[in-house]
C-alpha cells in the first residue's frame, strides 16, 4: 500500500516550464530523497505537494484521496507534516509552546478564547520534544536556540500532528556535518519505527546516500531517474547531469 | 477610606491631584467656568479671551457681583464634545464654578447644553451659531448670545430680494451650520420670491475646499448671485480663486459672517469689494456703548477688537448681570434671572427672551469696501436681532416642553 | 456642446493642478519611507512649516519682485529641509532598532510640537500669502479664465517627477537609495554609510515637503490645520500609488485629484428621483479609492509587496501566563478603584471612567497590534459605531441604557468582521491604511446622514435614567465592563487562540502548516478587537451623554495608537498603562499650560527616547534587573 502517489505533475510560470510530468510514489515508512541541481524543479514539486502551489495539471493522491491545489492547512491536516528550508518556528514563544500550539490546532481547539494554553497539551508536547531530543531546553524562548536545535524543534512540531507524511525541504541545510547525520538518523529511525513516510529534498549528497531509500532525481523539470542510490550512483544520466554541478558521492577522494 | 490611600494606589493618574484646595475665604471670586475650543479656533477665540479679560476687569471695578469680585476659570476643551463634557464637569467639582459658559463648534455647544441640563447648570452659550441650541435641542439651563445661523441668514434676504436675481448658486461649508444657513436661506427666499431658481450647489469639506474646482464649477452653472456661507480658510480660498478666474464678475455675492474682521482682515487688499455680508465694522461704529469699549479695548491691548472679543466681553457681563439679578448663586435662581435679562452691549441693549432664550444680539449687514488697501465693511447698518426671528408660535412650535 | 467641453477641460486642468500640489507633498513621504521605512506622521507638518517660512520669507526678500517670491519659496524649501536633518538626528536616529511603530510615535510627537511653534512664532490668524509675481492672472481658455498659477503647479508636478527620476537612476545616490528601498542586504554590500545616507533622504524628503508648502503659497493660506489635512491627504496618495514608489505617487496623484475634480464638476444631479450630492463626497472620495485600491491592489498600483514584518511583535520576549499573583493583585487595584469615589470627588469619578474607558479601548487596540501583529489606524471606528448603535438603540427604540449597551458591542463587532475581512488580505502598512481608510468611510456616513446619526451635531441626551443615573454607579459599572473586557482579551491571548493568532503573526507559513486558518485567526480577532472597542464606545456614550463624529475621527485613533505606543506594544499591561498617563497628561497639562500640545509632544519624545520599548517594557526590565 503506497502512502503518497504522485501522477503526471506539471507547472509553468509564465510560459516556462517548471515542472514535466513528474510522477512517484512513497510508501509507508519510507525515507525517499529528491535531488537534482538548482533550477531542476525541486522546490516547485515540493510546493506542490504541500499546497504552496496549485498544480496545472496531474493528481496528488494521498492514501487514495487526491489533495492537489488544497490549501496547505487542509493537507497538513489530512496527515502531512513539514519542515522549512529556512527555519520557520514561532520565534516569540517558548519551544514547549511551538509544539503546543501545533497540537492545539490539530485537536481543533484554536478558537479556544477562555482555557488557559498553558497547560492544554503540556505533557504531550513535552513527550514530543524527548523523541527530537529537546526536552532539556523546552522552556527556551526560540528566538534564542541554536541553528540545529531549531531544526529538531522544527521536527517535533511537524510530527505534533501524528504525520502519515513528512515533507522536508533541505532539512540539513546550514547544519554542520555531524549534526546533519544526527538529524536524518533521528528523522529515519522515527520514519521506520512510526511507519511515516519522508520525502525531503537535499543538497549534501553525503546525507543523500546515507539516510535515503529511494532517490528520485530531477532536471530541468523532468524525473530523469529513480531507485535505491546504488543504482542512482550508477546511473548514466545522472553523472551527466552532475558533472557541471559537482561530483557525486563515492567519487570524491 | 483614607483619600489620600486611596489616590496613591489608584495610581500616578491620581496622585497630582490630590494637592490640597485652599480654604474657602470670605472674600472669594464668583467663578464662572468657560469652556472653549482656543486651540482649533485661535483666530477667534484669542481675541475672545482679551474680550473676557477686559469685562472681567470693568465688572470687578465696579464691585463685582453680590459683593464678590468675579473670576473665570477657562478650560480647552480642543474641539472635543467629550473632552468638553469632562472639562465641565471638572469646573463644577473641583472649581465650583457657578455657571458655564461657552463652546465655538456647535456640537460641542450642544454637548455642553445637555450637560447642563442634566446636571441643573445654568450655561451661556457665547459663540455656538446652531439653530438646535434654543430651538429644536433647547432646554431650561440654556441660553445663547450671538445671532444663530437662522437670524444671520434672514439678515441678509431683504438685500437678496432687492437685487432681484433669478439664478442663484450656493456655497456651504459641509456640516451642520453650512447645511442650516442653505436651508434657511432657501426656505425664506423662496418665500418672498418664488420664481427664484437654485442652479448650483456646492458643499466643500469645512476647511478642505477645492477652491478652483468649486469655483469652476460655479461658473459653468452661469448663476447671477451666489450664497456663501464660507468662512475662515476656505473663503480665503475662494474669494482668489474666484476673483481670478472672474466668477464674480456681474455676480451679486452674499456671503454670511465674511465682514468680521476675523475672516476679513486676512484677505487683505484683495477684500472682494460689493459683497453683501454680516459682520463687525469696529472702525465705523459711533456709539456710546461702542466708543467706550472700543477706547478700553485698545488701551489695554494695544489692539482693535475682532467680533471674538465683542462676543468674550458680552457673555461675561451677560453672566454677571444673571448673578447680579438673581442675587444669589443658586443655579434655578441663575436660570430664572437670565428669563428676560437685559444688558447693555457694544452693540447695544440685548435681551435674552424668555421664549427660547435666544438673545437678541445682532450684527452688522453690509456690503465690502477698501479702505488703505484693507477690507471694510461699507453702507452697514445694525440689524437687531430681535427683528430677525420666527414668530413666536413657531418658535414655540419647535422648542420641546420644558 | 462647446460649453460643456470647455467646462469639461477647465476642470481637468484644475485636477491636474490638483495632482501636482498632491503629489509634491507625496514624493516626499515616499521617499523618506522608502529608504528609512519611517511612516513620517509630520510630514504634513513640515508642509505647513514650509508655508509659513515661505510667507515670512517672502515678506522679507520683497513681496512683488520676482527674485524676492522665488527666492522666497527657495530658502522656504531649504529650511525645511535642515528642519528635517536636525529631526533625523536629534531624534530619529536614535529610534531607527526601536519596533517599528515606535518611530510613528516619536514623529506624531513633532507633529504637536512643530503646531505649537507655529502658534508660537506666527500667532492663531490665518495669513494669506502674495499672488506670483508675473503670474496673477489667468489666461483664456476657450472664454474660461484659468489662473496663471495654476499653469505653473501642473508643469512643477512632472518636472519634479523627472528629477527625482534622474537623481535615482542617473546618479551613483540614486543606486545607493535604490539599494536600501528594494534591498537592504545590497545597501550594506555596496559599503555605504547608511547614517549619511538615511540624513541625506531626509533632507530631501523634508526639502520636498517644504517645497510642496511654499508653492501653495499664492493659492493656500498659511494656517494651522494644514499638518493633519496634508499628512492624511500625503499617506493615501503614497498608499494608493504604492509605498516607495515616486511613480507610483504621481499616477495615485493623478487619479485622486481628478476624481475630486470630477465629483465638484459633477455638483448636484438628480438621480433615481432623488438629489445625489456629488460635491459633498469629497469628503470621503481619496478614502474610498484608497479602499477600492488595496483591495484589488494589495500593494498599490505600482507598488511591490515589501518583506516588512507586520507587526512590533515578530522578535518579542515570550508572553508568559501571569504569575500567581497577578489576578489576585489585578483584583486588589480593581476593587481599590472602585473605592475612589468614596473619596467624594465627583471629578475623580470622571477622568477615572474615562480612563477604564480609554484603557479598554487601548487594549483592544493592543489585542490587534501586539498578539495579532495587525496595526489598526482606524480603530476608533469600532469605537465610534459602537457609540452610536448604544446611542440609536437608546434614542430611537427608547430601551434603557442597559440594554443599549448591548448594541455596543455588536455594531462594534459587527463592523470589526466586515472591514476585518478585506484587512487580513494585506499586510504591515496597507493594511494599516485600509483600516484607516474604512474608519474614514464610516466617519463620512456617520457625518453626512443627518437623520438618522444626527449628523456633524451628533446625538446628544444620553443621560441613562433608572440606576445608572447615579454617576457612582454608573462608575461602577463601566469599571467592571472594562476590567471584565480586559481580563477576557487577557486571557484570550493566553488561551489556544492567542497561540494561534501569534503563531499567525510570527511565521504565517509555519502556522499554516500546522492547519491554522491565519486568516480565520486574524478575521476572528479583528472582531473579538472592535466588539470591545464598541463597549468602550458605548459606555463613553453615556458618560458624556452626548456624541458626535469626533467619535470615530482619525484624532482618537491616533490617540489608541498613542496609548498602545506609549505603554509598550510588547506587554499586557503596558496599554492600561498607556491610556492612564495618556489621558491624565493630556487632562493635566491642558489645564494648566497654553502651550499644551508641545508639552505633550516633549514628553512623549523623552518617554520615547528614554524607553524604547514603551513604559510597560520599561517596568518589565527593572522587574527583570531587580
Amino acid at each position: 500500500m503506497t502512502l503518497l502517489v504522485a501522477h503526471g505533475l506539471r507547472k509553468a510560470f509564465g510560459g516556462v516550464e517548471a515542472v514535466v510530468d513528474v510522477g512517484f510514489a512513497v510508501a509507508p515508512g519510507e525515507v525517499v530523497a529528491l535531488i537534482g541541481p538548482n533550477g531542476a524543479g525541486k522546490s516547485t514539486c515540493f510546493n506542490m505537494l504541500n499546497g504552496q502551489l496549485a498544480p496545472d495539471g496531474g493528481t496528488i493522491r494521498l492514501g487514495g484521496e487526491n489533495i492537489a491545489g488544497r490549501p496547505p492547512r487542509a493537507i497538513a491536516r489530512l496527515g502531512v507534516g513539514r519542515t522549512f528550508q529556512i527555519t520557520a518556528t514561532f520565534a516569540s514563544m517558548r519551544v514547549r509552546e511551538n509544539v503546543q500550539a501545533a497540537l492545539q490546532s490539530f485537536a481543533g481547539k484554536s478558537y479556544g478564547l477562555w482555557r488557559s494554553a498553558d497547560t492544554l497539551y503540556r505533557d504531550e508536547a513535552l513527550a514530543l520534544l524527548a523523541r527530537v531530543g529537546m526536552e532539556d531546553q523546552a522552556e527556551r524562548p526560540c528566538g534564542t536556540l541554536a541553528y540545529g536545535d531549531l531544526k529538531r524543534v522544527e521536527l517535533a512540531v511537524a510530527l505534533a500532528g501524528r504525520p502519515r507524511l513528512l515533507l522536508m525541504d533541505e532539512p540539513t541545510a546550514g547544519m554542520a556535518p555531524v549534526e546533519r547525520l544526527a538529524l536524518m538518523a533521528l528523522t529515519a529511525s522515527l520514519a521506520r519505527r512510526e511507519q511515516i513516510g519522508v520525502l525531503f529534498t537535499e543538497h549534501d549528497m553525503d546525507t543523500v546516500f546515507a539516510h535515503a531509500d529511494r532517490i528520485l532525481v530531477l532536471d530541468r523539470g523532468r524525473l530523469i531517474a529513480e531507485g535505491s542510490p546504488d543504482a542512482v550512483r550508477n546511473d548514466p544520466t545522472v553523472r551527466r547531469v552532475y558533472l557541471g554541478a559537482g561530483t557525486m558521492y563515492g567519487e570524491q577522494a | 477610606m483614607d483619600r489620600r490611600h486611596v489616590l496613591k494606589i489608584g495610581g500616578a493618574a491620581a496622585a497630582a491631584l490630590a494637592a490640597p484646595r485652599a480654604m474657602a475665604q470670605a472674600r472669594e471670586p464668583i467663578r464662572i467656568g468657560e469652556l472653549n475650543s482656543y486651540k482649533v479656533f485661535a483666530a477667534f477665540l484669542e481675541p475672545y479671551k482679551k474680550g473676557m479679560d477686559l469685562a472681567v476687569d470693568e465688572v470687578n471695578a465696579a464691585g463685582g457681583a453680590l459683593g464678590r469680585p468675579i473670576e473665570i476659570v477657562v478650560r480647552d476643551d480642543n474641539g472635543q464634545p467629550g473632552d468638553a463634557v469632562r472639562l465641565a464637569e471638572e469646573l463644577l467639582t473641583r472649581e465650583r464654578v457657578s455657571m458655564l459658559m461657552g463652546t465655538f463648534a456647535s456640537h460641542v455647544g450642544l454637548a455642553v447644553s445637555s450637560f447642563a441640563k442634566e446636571r441643573k447648570v445654568p450655561f451661556l452659550a457665547s459663540e455656538p451659531l446652531s439653530d438646535k441650541i434654543v430651538w429644536e435641542q433647547g432646554n431650561r439651563y440654556t441660553f445663547r448670545l450671538r445671532a444663530s445661523t437662522y437670524m444671520q441668514t434672514a439678515m441678509l434676504v431683504p438685500d437678496a430680494v432687492r437685487v432681484a436675481k433669478r439664478r442663484w448658486a450656493i456655497v456651504y461649508p459641509n456640516y451642520e451650520y453650512g447645511q442650516s444657513a442653505t436651508a434657511a436661506f432657501k426656505k425664506l427666499m423662496l418665500a418672498r420670491q418664488p420664481n427664484i431658481e437654485f442652479v448650483a450647489e456646492q458643499a466643500p469639506p469645512l476647511g478642505r475646499i477645492e477652491a478652483g474646482p468649486v469655483a469652476a464649477a460655479l461658473q459653468a452653472a452661469r448663476p447671477e448671485a451666489i450664497f456663501s456661507s464660507l468662512f475662515g480658510p476656505d473663503l480665503s480660498r475662494f474669494v482668489r480663486e474666484g476673483t481670478t478666474r472672474g466668477l464674480f464678475r456681474n455676480v451679486e455675492v452674499f456671503n454670511l459672517l465674511a465682514g468680521e474682521p476675523e475672516y476679513l482682515d486676512p484677505l487683505l487688499d484683495e477684500a472682494p469689494v460689493g459683497w453683501y455680508v454680516t459682520g463687525y465694522p469696529w472702525q465705523d461704529i459711533k456709539t456710546p456703548e461702542h466708543d467706550r469699549f472700543l477706547a478700553a479695548y485698545q488701551t489695554k491691548f494695544r489692539d482693535y477688537p475682532r467680533l471674538g472679543s465683542v462676543v468674550g466681553y458680552a457673555a461675561v457681563i451677560g453672566a454677571a448681570e444673571a448673578i447680579r439679578k438673581a442675587g444669589s448663586l443658586e443655579p434655578e435662581k441663575i436660570v430664572d434671572a437670565m428669563k428676560g435679562l437685559a444688558h447693555s452691549t457694544p452693540f447695544g441693549r440685548i435681551v435674552y427672551r424668555t421664549l427660547d432664550h435666544q438673545s437678541t444680539m445682532g450684527a452688522y449687514v453690509g456690503r465690502i469696501g477698501l479702505r488703505n488697501g484693507k477690507g471694510v465693511m461699507t453702507d452697514w447698518r445694525y440689524a437687531d436681532g430681535a427683528d430677525y426671528l420666527p414668530p413666536d408660535a413657531e418658535v414655540r412650535s419647535l422648542r420641546p416642553p420644558e | 456642446m462647446s460649453d460643456l467641453f470647455a467646462d469639461i477641460l477647465i476642470q481637468f486642468l484644475n485636477g491636474l493642478a490638483g495632482a501636482s500640489s498632491l503629489f509634491l507633498v507625496a514624493a516626499g513621504l515616499s521617499l523618506i519611507f522608502g529608504v528609512t521605512r519611517i511612516v513620517n506622521f509630520a510630514h504634513g507638518a513640515l508642509f505647513m512649516l514650509g508655508l509659513y517660512l515661505a510667507w515670512s520669507l517672502i515678506d522679507l526678500f520683497g513681496r512683488s519682485t520676482l527674485l524676492g517670491f522665488w527666492g522666497g519659496v527657495l530658502a522656504a524649501a531649504l529650511c525645511v529641509g535642515a528642519i528635517g536633518v536636525v529631526i533625523e538626528i536629534v531624534v530619529l536616529r536614535r529610534i531607527y532598532k526601536a519596533p517599528e511603530l515606535f518611530q510613528l510615535l516619536a514623529t506624531f510627537a513633532l507633529v504637536l510640537i512643530i503646531k505649537d511653534a507655529v502658534l508660537f512664532f506666527w500667532g492663531a490668524e490665518e495669513l494669506l500669502g502674495p499672488r506670483a509675481p508675473g503670474l496673477r492672472g489667468a489666461v483664456e481658455i476657450f472664454g474660461r479664465r484659468f489662473p496663471e498659477y495654476d499653469l505653473l503647479l501642473i508643469a512643477a508636478g512632472p518636472l519634479v517627477l523627472g528629477l527625482l527620476w534622474l537623481l535615482l537612476h542617473r546618479t551613483r545616490y540614486g543606486i545607493f537609495v535604490r539599494a536600501a528601498t528594494q534591498d537592504r542586504e545590497m545597501l550594506a554590500a555596496l559599503g555605504t554609510d547608511e547614517r549619511r545616507l538615511f540624513t541625506s533622504v531626509f533632507f530631501l524628503g523634508a526639502f520636498l515637503a517644504g517645497l510642496g508648502g511654499a508653492l501653495q503659497i499664492p493659492r493656500e493660506p498659511a494656517q494651522l490645520s494644514l499638518d493633519l489635512a496634508v499628512i492624511s491627504d500625503a499617506f493615501v496618495v503614497v498608499v494608493v500609488g504604492g509605498m516607495g514608489s515616486i511613480g507610483g505617487a504621481f499616477l495615485a496623484a493623478l487619479l485622486i485629484a481628478q476624481a475630486k475634480a470630477l465629483c465638484i464638476a459633477l455638483g448636484d444631479v438628480s438621480m433615481f428621483g432623488t438629489v445625489v450630492s456629488f460635491s459633498k463626497l469629497t469628503l470621503v472620495v481619496e478614502f474610498a479609492i484608497m479602499a477600492a485600491v488595496l483591495v484589488l491592489r494589495p500593494w498599490g498600483l505600482l507598488g511591490k509587496p515589501l518583506a516588512l514584518a507586520r507587526g512590533a511583535g515578530a522578535s518579542a520576549a515570550p508572553l508568559d501566563p501571569p504569575g500567581p499573583l497577578f489576578w489576585p493583585a489585578s483584583f486588589v487595584v480593581l476593587v481599590l478603584l472602585a473605592l475612589a469615589p468614596l473619596g467624594g470627588d465627583r471629578y475623580l469619578l470622571v477622568l477615572m471612567g474615562d480612563i477604564a474607558v480609554f484603557a479598554l479601548f487601548a487594549v483592544s487596540l493592543h489585542f490587534l497590534m501586539g498578539p495579532g501583529g495587525l496595526v489598526s489606524f482606524g480603530h476608533a471606528a469600532y469605537f465610534g459605531l459602537g457609540s452610536y448603535a448604544a446611542a440609536l438603540v437608546f434614542l430611537r427604540l427608547d430601551l434603557p441604557a442597559e440594554a443599549a449597551l448591548l448594541a455596543a458591542p455588536l455594531a462594534g463587532g459587527a463592523a470589526a468582521l466586515l472591514f476585518g475581512w478585506f484587512c487580513v488580505r494585506l499586510s504591515g502598512v496597507y493594511l494599516a491604511m485600509l483600516t484607516l481608510a474604512f474608519a474614514q468611510i464610516a466617519w463620512s456616513v456617520v457625518f453626512q446622514w443627518n437623520d438618522a446619526t444626527g449628523g456633524s451635531n451628533g446625538l446628544i441626551g444620553l443621560w441613562p435614567a433608572g440606576a445608572l443615573k447615579d454617576r457612582t454607579l454608573y462608575f461602577w459599572a463601566t469599571l467592571v465592563l472594562c476590567a471584565g473586557g480586559i481580563f477576557f482579551l487577557w486571557r484570550t491571548v493566553h488561551a489556544p487562540f492567542g497561540l494561534a493568532l501569534r503563531a499567525a503573526r510570527d511565521q504565517p507559513m509555519r502556522a499554516e502548516a500546522v492547519g491554522i486558518d491565519t486568516r480565520r485567526v486574524q478575521w476572528v480577532a479583528f472582531a473579538l478587537s472592535g466588539a470591545f472597542a464598541g463597549l468602550a464606545g458605548g459606555l463613553f456614550a453615556f458618560a458624556k451623554g452626548s456624541i458626535s463624529p469626533d467619535t470615530l475621527g482619525v484624532a482618537r485613533s491616533v490617540d489608541g495608537l498613542a496609548m498602545v505606543l506609549l505603554g509598550g506594544v510588547q506587554t499586557l499591561t503596558g496599554p492600561v498603562l498607556g491610556a492612564a498617563v495618556f489621558t491624565w497628561l493630556q487632562d493635566e497639562i491642558a489645564r494648566n499650560t497654553e502651550y499644551w500640545r508641545a508639552i505633550l509632544g516633549f514628553a512623549i519624545l523623552a518617554l520615547v527616547l528614554a524607553f524604547p520599548h514603551g513604559l510597560g517594557g520599561a517596568l518589565k526590565r527593572l522587574r527583570g534587573a531587580a
